[in-house]
């Protein structure tokens, strides 16, 4: 993987950087021991690594708009990082550059349960917003695998899904407001705990810029009444083509499920080998869950079940208790567990039109064959967001190439069949140099002439999102 | 000046030397005087795509509203967030088309549960003011390739681009609709029963409150057996606020809420802001609007006020915006339509429309 040339001046300079932050900063915020940055080198895609010039932890928007000053004044580039947890090297660290962790800040600042919001720090992990609602009868939305970890903060800089967004929507949707500090330490509000933008729609831009437009330091989020209730049924096919036709099927019928989460045979070998969930031996398995009261529940998965059966499935088991729906769920919670115990691999995340996906899964196998490594595929069916996994060994020479190769040419063929590199997970490092696969040169610019308003000097998060070559006038390169 | 396709409106852009006024339909004249020649971008007509199981659309930015909702209904299918018609408020003629929609992120009831107009939209082609195609998104809905400005050009009113195509999340129509009506609650009463309401799991689709009828609205929408349990539900859970019958589907209510019926060929201005719902009836009551119509459970006010009232003084500071929707070319030249933002925020505005259209040609002062 390719980095920008570090800033030699910004490295030579360490010393008195660090203690200019530490100026601003409670002394156990500044972390300069090359030992301890080392906890810093790499985010969820481990792959690639590089440890900071430094680590900041902030406890206040206060501290983190002094320490952005400073960082600007000396021409230091800053990575932000909420838990770490990307999976595309959205966090990773550049050499000469000052990682700003929002860990210290997750403070609930305002409950509103009438107005249906709260407002939270950067720095609050996704499942304790829900955490602290619950017990009203309420939710935050957007619900990562990695939610347990994962904060609101990296949530934000990602556009972050999830298995329920067919219903509810991403990171975007469940928005209303942040307070945004620019990189040259100006505190702006934007949005509020009202619905759409008076002006321009700065925070629809500011979600999903990776974290390269401002350090995100609070959010004012969604929330939503509980459903009374949930339940999955599980459905087995002999062949990805019925299973696909099932779901476009149930779609049409006007059933909205809240998620719609696909197998295919590997998969569904592998997580059943791991976590025993009693899966059926089939080609492909759709895992579908319906919200509501019991008997909504089951008016839906009988209509659910009506349009199943008429594709001829292998089986089709509703839920009718907690226990059987943890069941069915356990397999498919457990998929990356299950891929990680026998192998390593690589998680892709690109989105197709729903219509494509049997020539899309035909490809993969074919590619997969081609290039001698295994893919198995999990994946968001009602909103084609696939999530190939391809199977390599990191101790055999050639094969972390080759597998960033087949990667490489599966997002390809996501794009060429309309749809794009990533649902899910950003473009962070990994994605970078696809960018021009899905993107003309002049779909580029607009987009960097965005980070041009908002961080001139392109100083926040480097290396990311655009392919080096694409901004190395800008970045002075 | 008409255009019938994007490489015809890329070149005329790129050589423009005046100003130039963006025109779709022209059923929503709101915002400042634009100086300059008009242009008309309703040629661009036609639906590229639609895969009903995929819940997609794409259509260019020219074609009417209604061509589109008819044909969406044929496949039982909608736009969720419920696009409203201002000809009636704004007193205009001609067919709303989906670009103008987009332009200025119009959405109706239904934005409460399914999301405003820029949540369903998922990709956009458009010119940018140096006269460059640009696209963005794309037709998938999940996608978060680069970065969104998709949901940039939501609601900039043309002033970054012309859009020349853009894409759609679609959602099924419900097989079943009910609405909910309490006659003779104040704004306070109606807003806390509509906060009730929609803070309940029955996924209520529209709530909404006019002050001068005293009508107060809920509806469910869903498969028949579902919205029939849950209208008995919310029935029950609402009586500590009043008699809450069912008025079978409820549509024209709807259609009346959606298009602000209540204020047409009324004299007065027309503001609509966005505001806490609680904290609504209160700025309502100093407004001292003529009429008040509540939407989103209170989350959007539209109020009926004297000709030339300079609102946003009267009300001074609250959390939210106030827009100008409908005054004379006077009374908007003299207050700014669009709320004024706070200084770090205007210069963002300002720097992004510099970089998009480095020349102010494409409606300018729009928004200012």
């Amino acid at each position: 993987m390719q980095l920008p040339r570090p800033n030699a001046e910004v490295i030579a300079r360490k010393a008195e950087i660090v203690a200019r932050l530490r100026a601003v900063l409670p002394p156990t915020a500044v972390i300069d021991d090359p030992a301890e940055t080392r906890a810093y080198e790499c985010d969820g895609l481990s792959a690639y690594r590089c440890p900071p010039l430094a680590a900041i932890l902030p406890g206040s928007t206060a501290e983190v708009a002094a320490a952005l000053k400073i960082c600007r004044e000396e021409g230091v580039p800053v990575v932000p990082r909420g838990s770490g947890t990307s999976l595309s090297g959205g966090a990773l660290p550049t050499s000469d550059s000052v990682i700003l962790g929002l860990g210290r800040m997750n403070r609930v600042i305002e409950t509103d349960l009438a107005n249906r919001f709260i407002r939270v720090e950067a720095g609050r992990t996704n499942l304790s917003v829900t955490g602290a609602v619950e017990g009203e009868g309420f939710f935050y939305a957007p619900d990562p695998s990695s939610q347990l970890a994962c904060a609101i903060g990296g949530n934000i800089a990602m556009n972050s899904g999830g298995a329920h967004c067919l219903k509810y929507g991403v990171t975007t949707n469940n928005l209303l407001g942040v307070t945004l500090v620019t990189m040259a330490g100006e505190v702006v509000e934007i949005g509020g705990p009202w619905s759409d933008a008076g002006g321009l729609d700065l925070l629809g831009v500011i979600c999903g810029s990776e974290g390269q437009l401002g350090v995100v330091t609070e959010a004012t989020l969604r929330i939503l009444p509980k459903p009374e209730g949930a339940r999955p049924v599980l459905i087995g096919f002999n062949s990805n083509e019925v299973a696909g036709a099932c779901v476009a099927d149930i779609i049409r019928a006007g059933v909205l499920p809240v998620a719609i989460e696909f197998m295919d045979r590997p998969c569904i070998r592998a997580c059943e080998d791991f976590a025993k969930a009693g899966y059926p031996d089939c080609e492909a398995l759709l895992i579908i869950e319906v919200e509501g009261s019991p008997a909504e529940i089951d008016d839906q998965l009988a209509r659910i079940g009506e349009i199943a059966r008429r594709h001829d499935p292998v089986e089709l088991r509703e839920s009718r208790s907690e226990a059987e729906s943890a069941r069915i769920w356990l397999g498919r919670k457990s998929a990356f567990g299950a891929m990680g115990r026998i192998n390593d691999y690589m998680c892709l995340d690109g989105t197709i039109p729903v219509s494509a996906l049997p020539h899309v899964l035909k490809r993969i196998g074919e590619m997969s064959r081609g290039y001698g490594l295994d893919v198995a595929n999990v994946f968001h069916a009602g909103d084609g967001n696939m999530h190939p996994l391809i199977l390599f060994n990191a101790n055999k020479p050639g094969d972390l190439e080759k597998c960033e190769a087949l990667g490489a040419d599966i997002l390809r063929l996501c794009v060429d069949v309309g749809g794009c590199l990533s649902g899910e997970h950003g473009v962070g490092i990994e994605k970078r140099d696809l960018m021009v696969a899905q993107f003309t040169e002049e779909d580029m610019e607009a987009q960097m002439r965005v980070k041009d308003v908002f961080d001139p000097d392109w100083l926040l998060n480097p290396a990311k999102v655009f392919p080096l070559k694409a901004s190395a006038a800008r970045r002075g390169a | 000046m008409t255009t019938t396709s994007e490489l015809d409106l890329a070149e005329r852009i790129a050589s423009a030397t005046e100003p130039m006024r963006i025109l779709g339909g022209g059923t929503r004249p709101v915002g400042g005087a634009v100086p300059g020649e008009v242009l008309d971008v309703s040629g661009l007509h036609g639906v590229t795509l639609y895969e009903p199981e995929a819940l997609t659309l794409v259509v260019r930015a020219g074609t009417p509203l209604a061509e589109v909702e008819t044909l969406l209904a044929g496949e039982g299918q909608r736009l969720a967030f419920e696009p409203a018609d201002w000809r009636g408020l704004l007193g205009t003629a001609g067919k709303p088309t989906i670009g103008g929609m987009v332009a200025a992120n119009v959405s109706g009831p239904r934005r409460v549960q399914a999301g405003a107009c820029r949540d369903a939209l998922i990709g956009v082609r458009f010119v940018d003011g140096t006269g460059t195609v640009v696209k963005n998104g794309g037709r998938v809905m999940k996608n978060v390739t680069g970065y969104d400005l998709v949901k940039l050009m939501a609601g900039s009113w043309g002033t970054l681009g012309v859009m020349t195509e853009v894409a759609f999340k679609l959602l099924p129509r419900p097989e079943t609709v009910a609405t909910l009506l309490c006659e003779g609650l104040s704004p306070e009463q109606a807003v806390t029963a509509m906060s009730d309401a929609l803070g309940s799991p029955y996924e209520v689709t529209g709530a909404a409150h006019h002050r001068g009828s005293g009508r107060t609205l809920i509806r469910i929408e869903g498969f028949a057996p579902s919205v029939a349990y849950r209208a008995e539900r919310l029935c029950a859970r609402l009586a500590r606020f009043g008699d809450w019958s069912p008025i079978g589907e409820g549509g024209g209510e709807w259609q009346s809420v959606r298009d602000v019926v209540a204020f047409h060929a009324v004299p007065g201005d027309v503001w609509c802001l966005a505001v806490k719902p609680s904290e609504a009836p209160g700025v309502a009551a100093r407004a001292e609007a003529e009429d008040a119509l509540f939407d989103w459970g209170g989350g959007r006010i539209w109020l009926r006020v004297g000709e030339g009232t300079d609102l946003r003084t009267r009300l001074g500071p609250f959390a939210g915006h106030a827009t100008l929707i409908r005054a004379t070319a006077e009374t908007r030249a003299r207050i700014a339509p669009f709320p004024p933002e706070v200084p770090p925020v205007a210069a963002l505005s300002q720097a992004l429309r510099a970089r998009f259209d480095p020349r102010q040609i494409l409606n300018p002062g729009l928004m200012d």
